[in-house]
């Protein structure tokens, strides 16, 4: 193997073991970013060492062991030691490496389970989460995350850095919360989770519609996560809606790059086994038998879509239904909207209308470019084109997105 | 980026003699490995080509033939395929390596091959210029 091929298979090693040393060592050490540095270590001693010597045979291992090594030293030394003494009340020689050992052979689902709740804490701000959060289960570079967030690579670098000296700041407790505080938290960690998916899957600026990496680590971990917690019935739900608005990602832009509407959307191109995936992992949350949650019924909702062949034979009654049962969970403006949408696709543009207007009201919604885009379209509908017209242009002069403000606008022309 | 990894066929996958109880347990750890890692999309085994079918078309524009199985050749016969997500080649070699041999006889082999995809698509502007023509034409009846 050539230099290169070697540090590219030194790459993809560190994407496949990082999250699970980081885990591992994190539990030993007690500190996130102490835990992070132990295995960059032994990442830096794998670079010296694996392009002169091969990569062996269980690179993992191999790591783990030698962050191992690093993590004993450090405690043999440092003032962690009698930190960690205190803490458990144990005599010098029992932090041997076997201990270490027996405490990293554990299961390995319980330590990604306790460093996501870390990377997620609500002590964080909602973008330090997902920077650290990539950064520590995704495996990524700084680099890599801030090309993805279009930022510059000093301004993710700090605040990763920031976000592990919070956490050691307040010695963040290290482990997975239980009962009531459970389910909070992971609404947190599901929150981040579809924060990551949502910035990748549609940019609210600028003018890139796609940015396929943070879609693609935001369902990875996803995936991960119904593995090893997978009796929580919204983990599943969540999942569910990823991986079947990720079925329509071919088709969400045309070859112009502009968007193309669901309902336009070619339906033979949508990735059916991810559609697939999502219906089982939809099929997942409900038979764990609790009310559905957000997300599940976010997913319920997708599912029609995404099992109707055609746009005309899509069940807008039951998407009202679920809209309905959302709004109950999930109380908002855009869950209103969006049930108008469906009410005017079920029962006809004027009842739709009818709540719109009402959502008009709403301070909430003064700045919400998609309002006067749905006024518009359900005005043009029931044939007011005037009216139409400066709804378009309204909603035009709201948005962000370049690409949207053209489909816009030119649906505004068309309203001639 | 996703790959396919494809189990070739063995006299024994041929001859439906089913894999040991041991091999069986590691392959099951095996894809939980994957589905822990959030990189499986889809596992299956295949049935025996005795019980297959094949249409060729050795004569263009005529009418294809249809053969029925067993066909010859165990290791041009596909006996399973893993299906894999994943962020670079490398990481799919990677977990090619892990997944046990899978017939342990000495005939095993899998074959490691790139699905077409619009993700990977989207790193090369020729490429990407070529999805967008296809897309382009597919959509077209759709346009107004």
């Amino acid at each position: 193997m050539t230099k290169e091929a070697v540090q590219r298979t030194i790459d993809a090693i560190w994407r496949m073991e990082s999250a699970k040393l980081i885990a591992g060592l994190a539990r030993i050490v007690r500190d996130v970013g102490l835990a992070e540095d132990l295995a960059q270590d032994a990442l830096v001693i794998a670079l010296e060492k694996w392009p002169e010597a091969g990569i062996p045979d269980n690179p993992g291992a191999w790591l783990m062991t030698t962050a191992k090594r690093r993590a004993i030293d450090l405690i043999r030394r440092s003032r962690l030691r009698e930190q960690k003494y205190e803490e458990v009340g144990r005599g010098s020689e029992l932090y041997t490496e076997q201990e270490v050992d027996m405490s990293l052979d554990g299961e390995v689902g319980d330590d990604l389970l306790r460093l996501i709740f870390a990377t997620c804490h609500p002590a964080l701000s909602p973008e330090a989460r997902v920077a650290l959060t990539l950064r520590l289960l995704c495996g990524l570079t700084t680099d890599e995350i801030a090309h993805a967030f279009l930022v510059a690579e000093s301004t993710i670098a700090q605040r990763i850095v920031r976000a592990k000296r919070t956490l050691s700041a307040m010695r963040v407790d290290f482990e997975v919360p239980a009962g009531e505080e459970l389910k909070n938290r992971l609404s947190t960690v599901l929150e981040v989770i579809y924060l990551m998916f949502n910035e990748g899957y549609a940019a609210t600026s600028g003018g890139s519609w796609l940015r396929p990496l943070l879609c693609q680590e935001a369902l990875r971990l996803g995936r991960v996560l119904a593995e090893i917690a997978s009796a929580e019935s919204e983990v599943h739900g969540l999942v569910a809606l990823m991986e079947m608005q990720s079925s329509r990602f071919k088709t969400r832009v045309n070859s112009e790059g502009e968007p193309v509407l669901l309902m336009d959307q070619n339906r033979a191109l949508w990735d059916q086994l991810l559609i697939r995936r999502g219906l089982a992992a939809l099929d997942r949350a409900q038979k764990l038998g609790r009310p559905m949650g957000a997300y599940a019924l976010q997913a319920a909702i997708t599912a029609c879509h995404a099992k109707a062949r055609n746009a005309g034979d899509t069940d807008w009654v039951r998407i009202s239904a679920l809209y309905e049962a959302l709004s109950r969970v999930m109380p908002s403006p855009i869950v209103e909207l969006n049930r108008a949408v469906a009410i005017a696709m079920a029962f006809g543009p004027a009842f739709g209308l009818q709540l719109v207007d009402q959502l008009t009201a709403m301070p909430a919604m003064k700045d919400y470019h998609l309002l006067p885009s749905v006024r518009a379209d359900l005005l043009a509908k029931l044939g007011r084109m005037d009216e139409a017209r400066v709804e378009f242009e309204r909603a035009a002069s709201m948005t962000r997105n370049a690409r949207e403000r053209e489909l816009l606008l030119r649906r505004a022309a068309e309203c001639e | 980026m996703r790959f396919m990894m494809i189990v070739k066929g063995t006299t024994d996958s041929e001859a439906g003699v089913m894999p040991s109880q041991e091999l069986l347990e590691a392959m099951l750890r095996y894809n939980e490995e994957l589905a822990k890692a959030g990189v499986l999309l889809a596992a299956d085994g295949l049935q025996a080509s005795s019980n297959g079918i094949r249409i060729s078309y050795p004569n263009p524009g005529e009418k294809p033939k249809v053969i029925d199985g067993p066909f010859t050749e165990a290791k041009e016969i596909i006996a399973g395929y893993t299906l894999i997500e994943v962020k670079s080649r490398e990481e799919a070699i990677e977990w090619a390596m892990r997944m046990p041999d899978p017939h342990g006889n000495g005939q095993g082999e899998i074959e490691l091959r790139q699905i077409m995809g619009a993700e990977d698509l989207t790193q090369n502007p020729e490429t990407l210029a070529m999805e967008a023509a296809l897309r382009e034409k597919l959509e077209g009846p759709k346009k107004q």
